[in-house]
């Protein structure tokens, strides 16, 4: 009897004071509730009604029902951004995954005057994005430019870049190829942290060097790659700023980027309407592959205690 | 590493390493070199345009298009860097810039700790429902809230003003900003709080007095990023603001390019101009840098 009076007063004690704790935690986390349903949830809700209206930002929205997505399939520029972007991300997020992590490799090789390099490599990405792309449009020039004048001692003539539909893109490419060195800093963080003894358990099988990078590096590797791809896709399908300055999405169509036609039928066309259902199409296919690479991670990506678990 | 490095160089210039030159040491040496050459050609190519972008800053004008190009600028004209401001309202944009940066740190930091913390130590019903909808809203690509975002700011008449760009700052301050600080509070041992606790500190005194103290690293990381991200913003200043007198460096730096067709020295000396401040905070906290791009990188 003594106890059970006894625990009453304890247990309501206890709970009173798991209630203050979830007030105070709700408290805690209350900005970012109120930021998630002012700047996340209720523009998402409202940019899908949007993308089924007709919407002059002036007038209020008018619902038309799927025209917007109807017009879109039979959009040229639509599916010409669609096909830049496409590229886009085909060329430069493989490259750079590719070149970083070669790099990074490198650097791995015990090599002397690694903060030296390290900075040497990750200088490019200290400069902002619009000064960056004035100053390749400058090397890009096709009379006094960096490239081209290069090109010339070695006898080359070089193209004209920016000003021409079918070298505009592989610039832009070439350009987003010069911050190689972001990524560079991440997988050389990942070499660093494979456990030696892995290495030295392979050198006593008698693995080769090239053997021990495909079964020990790559497979330890893995985690990071898959990261920094999935990243990379959501950042590449962004992409605008190169295109906004340098180009202004043409020669022709040629650097017309996905993000750059959304801005513009939105904040040139006010056609906030269209442009709301270009985003959705945009979140769909990020999405869409975001998922894909997540659906093939299990068969490439290796986890120390998912494998190990399984046996 | 240090360590390592020296053991090699011993090893190498010990007696095992001249005496007999075996094959293996040959080949040692020459992948030793042919690493070396290959990490300094790709050096080179990357610093190749930053040496172009400081050297066309400080040529004369007409030397600009001089074939082939001059790299050491003959005569250097330093006075490119004080025409720049002549022509355009660089300090402004440098206050304007500043401005925002600044409050959007202190609001970015200010939100992101009290929520991390409230995710890491304290209990709630649907804590972990809600940490998963925080992660999921990282995959949100931004194009998605952007056009309802600006009707809202254009109905409470904030459009042209530096409203847009600070206030969603107090509001969270970034998921994945939350995300590493939660990271880093769950850490810190428990015992810290407790301590305090029984010395009759309240919740957020333990935030602020135990916990906040402790994550000044965490919190410089994040505010690396946010000067960096601030900084160099393009698309939002684009959007908001039309005044060409509350323009941000980028939007400025824009403007003057589509006014200079042809002024390419001065283009590159703004240019230089506003890559400075983020030059210089790296060097001055390279190891916070480094540490934060690594761990954006992996630990996500």
């Amino acid at each position: 009897m003594q106890a059970q009076a006894a625990s009453r007063p304890a247990k309501q004690r206890k709970s009173q004071s798991e209630r203050r704790e979830a007030f105070e935690g709700y408290l805690a986390i209350s900005p970012w509730l109120l930021g998630l349903a002012i700047f996340t949830v209720g523009p998402i809700i409202a940019s899908l009604y949007f993308s089924f209206t007709e919407y002059e930002v002036v007038k209020t929205p008018v619902w038309i029902g799927l025209a917007n997505y109807q017009r879109l399939a039979g959009d040229r520029l639509f599916w010409q951004s669609l096909k830049v972007t496409g590229t886009y991300v085909g060329a430069s997020v493989p490259l750079g995954i590719v070149l970083s992590f070669a790099v990074a490799l490198l650097m791995n090789q015990k090599v002397r005057l690694i903060g030296f390099f390290r900075t040497a490599y990750y200088m490019p990405n200290l400069v902002p994005a619009v000064g960056s792309a004035i100053l390749w449009i400058w090397i890009f020039n096709p009379e006094f430019g960096l490239l081209n004048t290069a090109l010339a001692t070695i006898g080359i003539k070089g193209p004209l870049w920016l000003g021409h539909s079918k070298w505009a893109l592989p610039a832009l490419i070439i350009m987003s190829l010069w911050g190689v060195g972001g990524g560079m800093l991440i997988y050389l963080a990942g070499l660093q942290g494979i456990p030696t003894d892995l290495y030295e358990a392979a050198e006593v099988d008698g693995a080769t060097a090239w053997r021990r990078f495909v079964h020990v590096t790559v497979p330890q590797m893995t985690p990071v790659l898959f990261f920094n791809l999935i990243m990379g896709i959501i950042g590449s399908f962004q992409v605008f700023t190169a295109g906004y300055i340098m180009t202004g999405g043409g020669p022709r169509y040629a650097t017309y980027f996905y993000v750059l036609y959304l801005y513009n039928n939105a904040f040139q066309y006010f056609r906030m309407g269209y442009a709301s259902a270009l985003a959705w199409i945009l979140a769909v296919i990020i999405l869409f592959f975001t998922l894909l690479v997540f659906r093939s991670s299990t068969a490439w990506v290796y986890y120390e205690g998912q494998l190990r678990g399984r046996g | 590493m240090a360590q390592s490095a020296t053991a090699r160089t011993v090893r190498s210039q010990g007696p095992q390493a001249s005496t007999f030159l075996g094959r293996r040491s040959v080949q040692k040496v020459l992948s030793r070199v042919l690493v070396y050459t290959m990490l300094l050609i790709g050096a080179a190519i990357l610093m190749l345009p930053l040496a172009w972008l400081l050297s066309s800053s400080l040529k004369q004008s007409g030397r600009i298009f001089q074939v082939p190009p001059q790299w050491i600028p003959d005569p250097v004209v330093w006075g490119n860097y004080a025409e720049v401001w002549r022509m355009i309202p660089f300090g402004l944009y440098v206050r304007n810039t500043s401005l925002i940066t600044a409050a959007s740190i202190v609001g970015a930091l200010a939100s992101s700790s009290i929520v991390a913390f409230g995710f890491a130590r304290l209990r709630f019903p649907g804590r972990d429902a809600l940490f998963l909808i925080l992660l999921a809203t990282i995959m949100i690509p931004s194009q998605v809230t952007l056009i309802p975002t600006y009707v809202m700011f254009r109905i409470v008449g904030w459009l042209d003003s530096y409203y847009p760009l600070i206030v969603p700052a107090f509001f969270g301050g970034g998921a994945f900003n939350i995300f590493l600080l939660r990271q880093f509070f769950m850490k810190l041992p428990l015992e810290l709080d407790d301590a305090a606790r029984i010395d009759g500190c309240s919740t957020f005194g333990i935030f602020r007095r135990i916990l906040l103290p402790q994550s000044r690293p965490a919190l410089g990381v994040i505010a690396i990023f946010l000067f960096m991200g601030n900084w160099n913003d393009f698309f939002a200043p684009l959007i908001y603001l039309n005044s060409p007198d509350k323009y941000t460096l980028a939007l400025g730096l824009n403007m003057f390019r589509g006014t200079q067709y042809t002024a390419w020295h001065l283009l590159m000396a703004a240019s230089t101009m506003t890559a400075i401040p983020c030059m210089i905070l790296y060097f001055l906290a390279q190891r916070y840098f480094i540490q934060g791009i690594v761990f954006t990188g992996i630990k996500g």
